[in-house]
């Protein structure tokens, strides 16, 4: 036996970890606690996960794989990495589904236990890419980690299948060790989460800890890594999804204006999760009502709103289509109504788990008639949490539908969140009317005080919200055209033309009066050199942002500006546009903001566009910026590119 | 100010949620100041009448009162109505209501909707609101073809209709509606007559007392678009043999009693007979708080799918189960009990940590 000497250490700046599998290897579970030991050690960090539609494809093949990233650093950082620097592949499908993504130098780590000729042939392999050469350009590590769990977990009495299932632990202990992942926080995990099952909890206990000695034993694994914190603002974090950002978001405008939450939903990808989040806290006084489809489900929202609770409805693109009619309604009654689209791939079904952005136009048009409604967006996981209490603050302010964008992306990804202290958050005051509002003369020359419905508030524009149950205030309200302003807001049915034209233009010109309460776009443009504006909405901040920074550090100016209200516009973007020679808009759809930019400003906004169900990565970004600089006549790229691209592959590969 | 500011009274469960009032009130107290706008003749002024009549006898107070109605000419109701009312979009007033109910259980809470509105385009709302058993009554104004939109075919037609969407005669086979409602195991489901104010106001009487979802379908005359559809059942020549009325624990007989219903071993259902032949004690008793709906349902079989010469008219079926918005309001309240803060929510479990400055 030789003498163990620790092995040595070495500094990363940053590293992207890929967890590859069969969708019933647990991929996702694993990647998660990866992701919040690295949040406690104090990194940042950003994650992707991607899996099948199916539930459960059929094992072993490619349509089967589902994979977690996770990008993390000793810095602030904006996307969850272009190129993983770790693969860990624990079945042929997954090798070959994710090794297009690889730059030479990079590591894999192989379960080789399901090599066999018969799955490598379910996978596509025509000859085992373990030992033909294929990956010379990478540092293999082929381990049987099946045979090693089942090894490891042999005492504990479970069947030769359950063992192997906790394979995907013993490659979380290998990976936490490499990265010197503090596993504390997974050992209470897995204690609570199989606490009636204790040969099970045992097992993966014991994998973990044998994933972690075999790196420390093994002479395979030379060195070890070290990503050091980043710097953070003082606080208390916690790291978060954005679909339960933006639940404890609905409970937070709850909480803030005072009114019971009530959610009607229709299960829907990838929105689901708000759904189950929610249910999980009627103790905080919400009521969530599963509806028999997605229109039921905004219909019991608009009805619980009439009746004096925060409505909310959350469903996916195909689901805003049901509602739709619905939501032209809420516009006509004027109440408020927090709408979530979490976005995926279109159109009809579409790509249920991949992400996109091409519900904009839907958001701003997609309903009957002059039909307008606010528009918000989150551009991160955490900020689905401010862009909620946004969402709602609007909606009850301004007694409005809102729309509040999301995306798959930012619904299942996650990074570290500043938790906020919900008792110093702003007020969301709901106003509701108590009274008569207005003084008539009666037929018979007698003053009386009558209720108005429709008597707006002078600068918001805003009607009366006036829940039942309070005597003098009965009113009736419908989707029929009405009077509704200020020389007759009784709300009664009218079909006269002129009322009709000066109700169209009141509902708009109340959505419009929402940018008096929102502050100006921020331009970030450090140098106040730059002819290049980079604008964005909702998920493409973190690529977007990772370009720029990328393009800034070659010595370029680049300016960015990202969006949180879609409609109605901060008052100043117009003006912020025209300031810059050029005017980029990524997005992930056919160039929605694009066209809405270009109609309002009569601007040049070009957009640059993928639909590929994928985030923009951060590579591209700068490609795509630069490229567009050297439309402007800003040199050097070309070369620089290349040679910037190389340095940090080298960067990335630990060289 | 929050809900629990607004002068919405105590929240407690049973059926008397809603507060009533001790001043003395009148049908005038319910109408609004909207000039009523149906086609002279039509059926629903007579239930507009009915229902102006009755809410007074239920004492409750006007403003815990809400009417929701989708689209047609009978969903024009809550605005002749001087209390809270909504008039919303084709199909969807059961989910609107479901939404009010489920929030509010102060309120006492109307649906107001059609053949074409309730059993066509909101056809799915109806049956759920049904199983579900949310606190609410529905009045489906049945007059067997689309008023508003001037003349087609409905859902409760009879097949062969000639309308001008089906010159040919209409191929589809009719919804019964109370057969329906207790498909779906609507804990109380009633059919009644829009000339018969009387039975109407008993029929409307017990819905509200119900706590669930209660359906009442009104046989309402259309003269423009339909009429006569019921003429059958309201012409004094005829409507002895043409009305079965239900009466809890009575025995079911018409035709100046000399016809009765029985049970029929052959098909498990339920015939007519002549009560001479079989003697009275043979004749069913109408048991509308029998937990199954079997007998109910074969009961709403004998409703004539053609021209309508023969209808069950009265209280099909009572019968008590938890209503699903008590019971949601029953979870919040439990869990209360419990629950941490949002403070604690939002904090999470565990994996948290602190940067100091
Ligand atoms: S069309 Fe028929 S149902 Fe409609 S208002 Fe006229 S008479 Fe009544």
């Amino acid at each position: 036996m030789t003498v163990e000497t620790p092995k040595p250490v070495e500094q990363l700046e940053r590293v992207v970890i890929r967890f590859a599998g069969d969708s019933g290897d647990g991929m996702q579970l694993t990647g998660d606690r990866f992701t919040q030991e690295t949040a406690v050690f104090g990194n940042d960090l950003s994650t992707l996960p991607s899996f099948p539609a199916e539930i459960r494809a059929p094992a072993g093949t490619i349509p089967g794989v589902s994979s977690f990233q996770l990008h993390f650093a000793s810095r602030d950082i904006l996307t969850p990495g272009d190129h993983p620097h770790v693969l860990v592949a624990m079945n042929p499908a997954a090798l070959r589904a994710n090794v297009a993504d690889l730059r030479p130098g990079a590591t894999i780590i192989v379960d080789t236990h399901d090599f066999t000729a018969r799955n490598l042939a379910k996978a596509g392999y025509d000859a085992n890419p373990l030992d033909d050469g294929s990956l010379d350009d990478f540092t293999v590590h082929a381990i049987d980690l099946t045979g090693i769990a089942v090894a490891a977990t042999s005492e504990f009495g479970l069947s030769r299948k359950d063992a192997a299932r906790s394979k995907n632990m013993l490659a979380l202990g290998l990976l936490s060790w490499m990265y010197g992942r503090p596993v504390e926080g997974t050992l209470s995990h897995l204690a609570s989460k199989f606490a009636g099952r204790p040969s099970v909890r045992d097992a993966n206990i014991a994998a973990l800890r044998a994933g972690w000695n075999f790196g420390e034993t093994t002479e395979a694994f030379a060195v070890r890594y070290e990503v050091e914190p980043a710097a953070a603002a003082p606080g208390r974090y916690r790291n978060v999804t954005g679909n339960t950002a933006l639940s404890y978001g609905i409970l937070a405008a709850g909480d803030r204006s005072g009114l019971p939450v009530f959610l009607g939903a229709y299960p829907i990808t990838p929105a689901s999760d708000v759904l189950h989040e929610l249910s999980r806290h009627k103790g905080l006084g919400v009521t969530t009502f599963q509806a028999e489809d997605e229109i039921a489900g905004i219909g019991a929202a608009l009805g619980a709103a009439y009746a004096g609770v925060l409505g909310v409805t959350i469903t996916s693109g195909p689901g805003i289509a049901l509602k739709s009619e619905a939501i032209g309604l809420a516009v006509m009654l004027e109440l408020p109504l927090v709408v979530v689209d979490v976005q995926r791939g279109g159109p009809s079904t579409g790509l249920p788990t991949k992400t996109e952005q091409a519900d904009l136009l839907q958001a701003m048009y997609g309903r009957n008639g002059e039909a307008p409604l606010p528009i918000v967006a989150p551009r991160s996981p955490g900020d689905c949490f401010d862009a909620a209490l946004e969402a709602a603050r609007i909606a009850i302010t301004y007694r409005t539908p809102v729309m509040l964008l999301s995306d798959g992306y930012l619904a299942n990804g996650s990074e570290p969140w500043r938790i906020p202290e919900i008792a110093a958050l702003p007020r969301i005051e709901p106003a509701f009317a108590t009274g008569p509002n207005r003084r008539v003369v009666e037929k018979d020359g007698s003053l009386s005080d009558v209720f108005w419905p429709y008597l707006r508030d002078e600068s918001t524009l805003a009607r009366p919200w006036a829940p039942p149950g309070v005597a003098g205030l009965e009113h009736r309200i419908g989707g029929i055209e009405k009077a509704g302003h200020a020389e007759n807001g009784t709300g009664d049915i009218s079909y006269d033309p002129a009322n009709h034209d000066r109700m169209v233009r009141l509902r708009q010109a109340k959505v419009d009066a929402v940018a008096e309460s929102v502050a100006g776009v921020e331009v970030d443009d450090p140098s106040g050199r730059a002819r290049l504006l980079m604008v964005g909405w909702g998920s493409t901040y973190g690529p977007i942002g990772a370009g720029v920074r990328r393009v800034r550090d070659l010595g370029h100016d680049v300016a960015q500006v990202h969006l949180r209200h879609l409609n109605p516009f901060p008052t100043n973007l117009g003006e912020v546009l025209r300031r810059y020679d050029k005017v980029l808009v990524p997005e992930m759809n056919l160039g929605q903001l694009s066209l809405l930019l270009r109609a309002k400003y009569l601007v040049d906004a070009q957009p640059l566009t993928s639909v590929r169900g994928m985030p923009f990565g951060a590579e591209e970004m700068e490609r795509l910026i630069l490229d567009a600089l050297a439309d402007l006549g800003e040199r050097p790229h070309r070369s620089t590119t290349l040679a910037h691209v190389r340095r940090l592959d080298l960067q990335e590969a630990g060289k | 100010m929050s809900t629990t500011g607004l002068p919405f009274p105590g929240l407690r469960s049973g059926v008397e949620l809603v507060p009533t009032t001790d001043q003395p009130q009148t049908g005038k107290d319910f109408t609004s100041d909207q000039e009523v706008r149906w086609c002279p003749g039509c059926g629903d002024y007579a239930v507009l009448k009915a229902v102006q009549g009755f809410l007074p006898d239920l004492g409750l107070r006007r403003e815990n009162i809400v009417f929701v109605s989708g689209i047609g000419c009978s969903s024009r109701f809550p605005y002749y109505l001087d209390t809270y009312g909504m008039h919303s979009i084709h199909g969807r007033a059961p989910s609107i209501a479901t939404g009010i109910a489920t929030a509010r259980e102060d309120l006492s809470v109307w649906v107001v909707t059609g053949d074409g509105d309730a059993l066509s385009i909101g056809g799915n709302h109806l049956i759920h609101a049904l199983r579900r058993n949310v606190n609410m009554t529905i009045l489906l104004f049945n007059n067997r073809i689309y008023g508003l939109t001037k003349g087609q075919y409905s859902p409760t037609s009879e097949t062969g209709k000639i309308t001008k969407s089906t010159p040919m005669g209409s191929l589809d086979h009719p919804f019964n509606p109370v057969s329906l409602a207790l498909g779906a195991e609507a804990t109380f489901v009633a059919r009644t007559i829009d000339s018969d104010r009387k039975h109407l106001t008993t029929v409307l009487s017990a819905a509200a007392a119900h706590r669930g979802t209660s359906l009442v379908e009104i046989y309402q005359n259309c003269p423009i678009f339909n009429d006569g559809a019921f003429d059958a059942i309201k012409d004094n020549d005829t409507k002895a043999d043409a009305i079965i009325p239900l009466v809890h624990g009575e025995p079911i007989v018409f035709g100046n009693g000399a016809k009765g219903l029985v049970r029929d071993s052959e098909t498990g259902g339920v015939k007519i007979v002549a009560v001479a032949d079989v003697g009275d004690d043979a004749i069913l008793v109408h048991d509308a708080h029998n937990p199954d709906p079997t007998t109910a349902f074969a009961i709403s079989r004998l409703t004539d799918a053609g021209y309508l010469n023969q209808s069950p008219i009265g209280i099909f079926r009572q019968v008590e189960r938890p209503t699903y918005d008590d019971q949601a309001r029953e979870q919040v309240r439990v869990a209360r009990g419990s629950a941490p803060g949002l403070q604690a929510v939002v904090d999470g479990g565990g994996d948290v940590w602190t940067v100091d400055s």
